[in-house]
């Protein structure tokens, strides 16, 4: 196959990763709803919340390709992240403190 | 490596970049910057579900045992395959196979009108049980028993809040799986007729990211509605 000069380079991920990052994100959610079923008070939401953000983290990672994007787009994301967790943060530091 | 300029530029290459890999640099990171003003569009939603289940979460936790555990996780893995043959359409652009990027592309709208139409059976039995705020809502399936009636209705406009977070929340994220799915109908014909190859699969690479987003936003959504508060208690 004949590529043109100014060819795209980038990473192919083999489907296989995605199969098994597919697998895992069943298991975690089968997980969180069994989870869910144990009472842990507080936990339970901690233990919710820390599951929801793996599974979040796996997609990103594998099916969203960051792991081999650019510096770049790893600061965007950080911008989403971090102008979030200021929305979150201080608003709760608001209602929390009334 | 060699320097071939008699080399013609690609079909795809617009004048105003240098090469194919600046172009999809570019654009990628714009689909990005979208995806963060989507982080915060969602984000206030979330926000202020943070404070109104931290003012009242018994409410929050009465609110979720009426919602379909079983529905939500079939919706859940349906949205999970749904990623699935998105990263699969990719796969198969980057590898030329246009076919492929056709049938897994139509495998996620079809995965995706699954999740909207369970979601649509979901919403008809929240209709049908008097859970939709200000059209159809009980306040007394609220009350427990001996339940004082001032109390019973501030605890019955708690659960009305949980249940406008609901809608207003899984109603965006569905919004966003009909336009996403709407656009992917738009590359069906170009990605059969082999318009995407090794060289040039922006589209569908930036398709893949937006769709991976609402799986995401999902994965929060999931916990956030139908988890709460344990249910083996109840």
């Amino acid at each position: 196959m004949q590529r043109a000069e100014n060819a795209m380079h980038e990473y192919t991920a083999a489907p296989r990763i995605y199969f098994i990052i597919f697998a895992a994100l069943m298991i975690l959610t089968a997980t969180t709803v069994g989870v869910s079923f144990i009472e842990l008070g507080q936990l339970n939401l901690t233990v919710a919340l820390a599951i929801a953000g793996t599974k979040a983290l796996l997609v990103l990672l594998f099916f969203m390709h960051l792991i081999h994007s650019n510096r770049l787009t790893w600061i965007a994301i950080a911008g989403a992240v971090y102008f979030f967790a200021i929305m979150i943060v201080l608003t709760i530091s608001d209602y929390a403190t009334r | 490596m060699s320097t071939d300029h008699a080399a013609p530029a690609h079909s795809a290459l617009r004048h105003h970049f240098d090469t194919l890999d600046q172009q999809r640099d570019a654009s990628l990171l714009g689909m990005w910057a979208f995806l963060v003003t989507e982080v915060l569009f969602f984000g206030g939603l979330f926000l202020a579900y943070t404070i109104y289940r931290m003012s009242y979460p018994a409410a929050f936790a009465a609110g979720s045992h009426h919602l379909n555990i079983v529905l939500g996780c079939i919706n859940t893995a349906v949205l999970i395959g749904s990623s699935l043959t998105m990263a699969l359409a990719v796969f198969a652009a980057q590898q030329g196979n246009g076919r492929n990027v056709a049938r897994f592309l139509l495998a996620t709208m079809f995965l995706g009108t699954m999740f909207l139409g369970i979601k649509a059976i979901e919403w008809t039995h929240d209709y049908e049980e008097s859970l939709i705020p200000g059209l159809a809502f009980d306040a007394k399936i609220w009350a427990h028993e001996g339940m004082p009636p001032l109390e019973a209705k501030q605890f019955a406009g708690e659960g009305e809040l949980f249940f406008v977070l609901y809608f207003s929340m899984t109603g965006l994220h569905g919004a966003h799986m009909i336009i996403g799915m709407a656009v992917m109908a738009f590359y069906l014909r170009p990605a059969w007729h082999g318009r995407y190859s090794r060289d040039y699969y922006t589209p569908i690479e930036g398709l893949g990211l937006y769709w991976h987003f609402v799986d995401v936003v999902w994965i929060f959504l999931f916990p956030l509605f139908y988890l709460v508060g344990t249910r083996g208690s109840h």
